[in-house]
């Protein structure tokens, strides 16, 4: 319950900044992931209060967009893209890959939190596909053997700081 | 408002020799162009930007390193262009941090302009051949790309130099009625794919009862296989609010909504620059140039819904809703926003606007054919050499496109199709390929301009698979408003699954074309009334490979999973080396009597590792379809 307090404050600073018009419902949600990483409900309730419009309008539209998650993302998202050009020069197959290589489905996290898996509709870079967004960074022409690669790079690093 | 047009003109020579006098600081001096858009910074350009800035600091070298936006040679990526005078401008592709490095050691220091790293020089010269004698550049006709790649984007002053704004200090100069009519002139048609005259759509918006009025420019790219808006956002933001602000002035708006896709951060970034320059210039705010026009932009980002693309669909997104489409009329033109009359421009729509008001209708018309005037961009992806964006005039054959500007498909692959216009488009075989690049023509033929997405496909592609791809796409993608809609697109996805497993039945054909007609017949937005084209298209020009699915159990492509089996040819088995056994994630692949390397079909998860992994000179490793044709396996070695 502490931690829910202290979420209900983090809240009220993201919308000290809005009037509390309808309008601002989805820029409000954005600000939110941004700070969280997802929509803590605690969160959407409050938004709601703030709003004037029953919990269940913030809900439906957290749930209607492709881009508000509901749970805690990992450490390192991974995004596969999934756009046209991406699943001609075999997006699925890296897709496997990923999954494979890190033991979860899509939309899932892994039980360390280190990486969440998701695929997205196209990061608009076709020229370079099969494209995968690992933490920001565009990653084009990726392989099965390139996503080991990646996951390599991620232990040995985290290796190094230990 | 159009009382003081010189208090304009003095007013904007005002603001083009305030970056006149900050250009001519700069001359001179070695400049150095990267482009660093999304595409180019996947390809690790930023890593080239970070070794020219940290060589220049070393050597002590006085030279200017921008950050340019998408030249829309992707397949080049990254791209840098080195303009060091006398020397025209030099483009080079594919440059590493290595050749980085020689580029400031031998030309920016030394004489050599290292030919072999350049594509060509960017100005007719003496010396170096000029990138336009290659065919990907010489069939370009850059309107809305002129600036991409070569201006810096978070730079307002190069746009203006390069005669941005211009266009608005005429138009502002203008009636506004005087404005609408040079765009009907220009017969504009919408570029967010529907293709409605632009001039009409303002006509409607301004006469329309209701104030305020508002623009707003859709940037919600969410067309898989398309990324010209953010090419253009990202590389030439002005350029969009430069016609964002005209259409106001037109319309009689006061305010603008720029709604732009949540998933292109860099394009978000560089509009919201954009913004503050502009406002800083004067050319966004209270009384524009002393015209007494107010006009302010906001910023609105997408979160992430396909649907969002269709206009009423957007609206209800700016307003804090579900992103659902209503029924049309009222077209948003008489009452959008908020119920206020709206009108919603495409990137590519408002970026050709000033284009318009600074050189005339009449040269609009005269570029493209008759009915559909002007420049079509396309962003070339899939099985083709020469990837990128590409702006041709309209009335361009598809062959053009695809072999001559494309450079056809690699690896001696044969050519199968062209998927055009994404989830909404068709697929066109090689037979339509003399088509014409224009609104109706590509109707005509079952696929549509959409939004410019352009994939090719070769030998290799299964065209079921891709138009369940499509279709999955537009199912996940499917507001639920509409029942047909929302069950038929499941009910059609459900039917293709089953034919890419191999449990079609022959009468699928039949039920799937009408339950497609049904489905354009009974949807509300453009969604649902084209999410059927991409199956019709391909029933219409492959139906032998519908049928080799549904008979044969065959996928002639060898692309769907169930239908295809992994097989090591033993004759070209190399025996010794284990690459494949090595590469499995699944322990499939094992070694038999001899050496010879073997699949087990049931643990293999056909992930095709062991194909890239066997050395291209043994070749083992094939794909069979269908898997009846798969010889059985040998033992394993010890038994």
């Amino acid at each position: 319950m502490v931690e829910d307090e202290l979420l209900k404050g983090k809240v009220g600073e993201v919308l000290d900044s809005y009037k509390g018009e309808r309008k601002d419902l989805i820029p409000i949600l954005q600000q939110m992931q941004a700070s969280f990483g997802y929509l803590p409900r605690v969160a959407m309730i409050e938004v709601a209060k703030f709003l004037c419009i029953p919990g269940s309008s913030v809900f439906s539209v957290a749930t209607f967009y492709n881009q508000f998650r509901l749970n805690p993302p990992g450490k390192h998202p991974i995004k596969v893209c999934l756009g046209t050009a991406c699943h001609v020069k075999g997006g699925e197959r890296i897709l496997e890959s990923w999954e494979r290589e890190l033991g979860i489905k899509v939309g899932e996290t892994s039980k360390d939190l280190e990486f969440s898996l998701e695929r997205v509709a196209c990061v608009g870079c076709c020229a370079m596909a099969p494209v995968s967004v690992v933490d920001q960074a565009v990653q084009g022409k990726v392989t099965p053997t390139r996503v080991k690669g990646i996951l390599l790079s991620f232990q040995l690093e985290k290796e190094k700081q230990e | 408002m159009t009382d003081h047009p010189s208090q304009i003109q003095t007013t904007f020579a005002e603001i083009q020799s305030k970056t006149e006098a900050r250009a001519s600081r700069d001359t001179g001096k070695v400049s150095i162009l990267i482009g660093t858009a999304t595409c180019g910074r996947a390809a690790g350009a930023l890593e080239v930007v970070q070794t020219f800035t940290d060589e220049l600091a070393r050597q002590e070298i006085d030279a200017q390193v921008s950050q340019v936006g998408c030249m829309g040679h992707c397949y080049a990526e990254p791209m840098v262009i080195i303009q060091k005078p006398p020397y025209p401008p030099i483009c080079y592709g594919y440059v590493t941090p290595g050749i980085a490095l020689r580029l400031v050691e031998d030309f920016v220091l030394g004489d050599d302009p290292c030919l072999e790293f350049a594509l060509g020089a960017l100005e007719e010269n003496e010396l170096i051949p000029t990138v336009f004698e290659l065919p990907r550049f010489k069939y370009d006709m850059r309107l809305i790309l002129r600036n991409c790649g070569y201006i810096d984007p978070e730079d307002i002053g190069q746009y203006i130099q390069g005669g941005g704004y211009s266009g608005l200090a005429k138009a502002l100069q203008m009636r506004p009625e005087g404005v609408i009519e040079e765009v009907k002139n220009s017969a504009l048609r919408g570029r967010g794919g529907a293709g409605f005259p632009t001039g009409q759509k303002w006509d409607i918006c301004c006469y329309a009862p209701g104030t305020p009025k508002y623009v707003i420019c859709n940037a919600d790219e969410g067309d898989p296989g398309a990324f010209m808006d953010r090419a253009i956002v990202e590389s030439d933001p002005h350029s969009v609010l430069e016609g964002m602000i005209i259409a106001g002035y037109a319309i009689g708006a006061s305010c603008g909504y720029i709604y732009v896709r949540a998933e292109y951060p860099l394009a978000v970034e560089r509009l919201t620059i954009a913004l503050r320059q502009a406002q800083a210039y004067g050319l966004l705010g209270d009384n524009i140039m002393g015209s007494g026009f107010n006009f302010s932009i906001e910023l609105m980002q997408g979160s992430g819904a396909f649907v969002c693309g269709e206009e009423t669909a957007l609206i209800a997104a700016l307003e804090g809703r579900r992103g659902m489409p209503r029924h049309r009329p009222p077209f948003p033109a008489t009452q959008g926003l908020w119920g206020k009359p709206t009108s919603i421009n495409n990137v590519k729509t408002l970026s050709y606007v000033a284009l318009i008001i600074t050189q005339g209708a009449e040269w609009y018309r005269g570029i493209g054919t008759e009915k559909s005037p002007g420049t079509a961009i396309f962003a070339l992806a899939g099985k083709i050499l020469n990837t990128g964006l590409v702006e041709v005039p309209m009335g361009t054959t598809l062959r053009q496109l695809i072999y001559e500007i494309g450079g056809g498909v690699p690896k001696g692959k044969r050519f199968k199709a062209v998927q055009i216009g994404g989830p909404s488009g068709g697929c066109l075989p090689e037979s339509l390929l003399d088509t014409s690049i224009d609104f109706d023509s590509l109707s005509a033929a079952g696929a549509m301009m959409g939004s410019g997405g352009m994939v090719v496909l070769d030998e290799d592609n299964c065209m079921v698979d891709t138009a369940r791809y499509f279709l999955d796409f537009t199912q996940k993608e499917s507001c639920g408003k509409c029942t047909l809609c929302r069950l038929g697109t499941k009910q059609m996805l459900d039917i293709l699954d089953d034919i890419t497993r191999g449990e079609g039945r022959c009468e699928d054909i039949d039920l799937l074309i009408e339950l497609a007609e049904d489905i354009k017949a009974g949807s509300l937005c453009g969604l649902g009334k084209t999410a059927p084209n991409p199956i019709l298209t391909t029933i219409r020009y492959f139906r032998d490979e519908y049928e080799a699915h549904i008979i044969d159990k065959c996928c002639p492509a060898k692309v769907c999973q169930e239908l295809v089996g992994y097989y090591i040819l033993p004759e070209k088995c190399e025996r010794s080396c284990d690459a494949c056994v090595g590469s499995c994630p699944t322990e499939a692949v094992y070694t038999a009597k001899r050496g010879i390397k073997a699949i087990d079909q049931e643990k293999c998860v056909k992930c095709g590792s062991c194909v890239d992994a066997c050395p291209p000179q043994y070749n083992a490793v094939v794909k069979i379809s269908p898997k009846s044709l798969i010889p059985p396996s040998p033992p394993p070695k010890d038994g």
